[in-house]
């Protein structure tokens, strides 16, 4: 069965066009895979799409802006796809 | 209609900023009313399809300004499906119908439909860059031409 990780990296890889093997779970999607915002836009609709959810990229976006997270926390993949865990989690409870 | 210009749309019909939906509509100028037609094409004037795919930004575009209160502009980021599905001419009688689906980080999405008489002309999916206006004279330029379009300003907007 394969990871939440697993399942986004496919998905960067697709729409982005990176290659698979580049794309680890410390990687950050912006720093080190120089995705910019408008491909960050379509890849959190794609996983959207895959995990029946919707990332609340309007709530992060005013929380790195005004200091009160990093980008670190929602832009490494590793992290991206614990919060893509939890956004599954709370939808079923 | 003033493609020279880039006034693609005659009138708002109707925006429903709780539905997220738009409508608008304009009449493509006679073949003698734009010099758009005298290179597209001599002896055939066509409206190309890249005016309407402008037609169809600009529609969700005014939707996505409604969304904000007029507060960013939104800027042309991408177009994704878009399809023209058949020939439009001068004097055609077009309508616009379109939606948001996505709003907030920064960008606004939309997808938009063009019908004439009914039938669809073109669609597509359209993304906005959201951002300030350059200065305050620009935004009352931008709700002046609005005015213009009879933009429904009456309704509550946020």
């Amino acid at each position: 069965m394969s990871t939440t990780f697993d399942k986004v990296a496919e998905i960067i890889a697709e729409t982005c066009d990176i290659p698979r093997e580049n794309i680890k779970p410390e990687s950050h999607a912006i720093n080190d895979l120089e995705i910019d915002s408008l491909d960050f836009l379509d890849i959190a609709f794609a996983i959207d799409k895959a995990f029946g959810i919707k990332l609340p990229l309007e709530q992060w976006t005013q929380e790195v802006n005004d200091g009160k997270a990093t980008t670190d926390q929602y832009f490494v993949l590793k992290n991206l796809s614990d919060r893509i865990d939890e956004l599954i989690a709370a939808k079923g409870a | 209609m003033r493609l020279e210009y880039f006034q693609m749309l005659d009138r708002i019909v109707d925006v429903d900023v709780g539905e997220r939906r738009i409508r608008t509509a304009c009449t493509i100028p006679k073949a003698n009313e734009s010099p758009v037609f005298e290179g597209h094409f001599p002896g055939y004037p066509l409206m190309p399809g890249v005016l309407l795919i402008e037609c169809m930004a600009q529609t969700t575009g005014w939707l996505a300004s409604a969304l904000v209160n007029f507060d960013n502009m939104p800027i042309l980021a991408g177009v994704k499906e878009a399809k023209i599905r058949t020939a439009v001419f001068p004097g055609d009688e077009l309508e616009f119908e379109g939606k948001v689906i996505h709003e907030g980080s920064g960008f606004t999405v939309g997808e938009v439909k063009g019908r004439r008489g009914g039938k669809g002309v073109c669609d597509a999916q359209i993304t906005y860059r959201m951002l300030p206006y350059p200065n305050p004279q620009f935004r009352q330029a931008i709700r002046d031409w609005a005015d213009r379009l009879q933009f429904p300003f009456k309704e509550p907007v946020k």
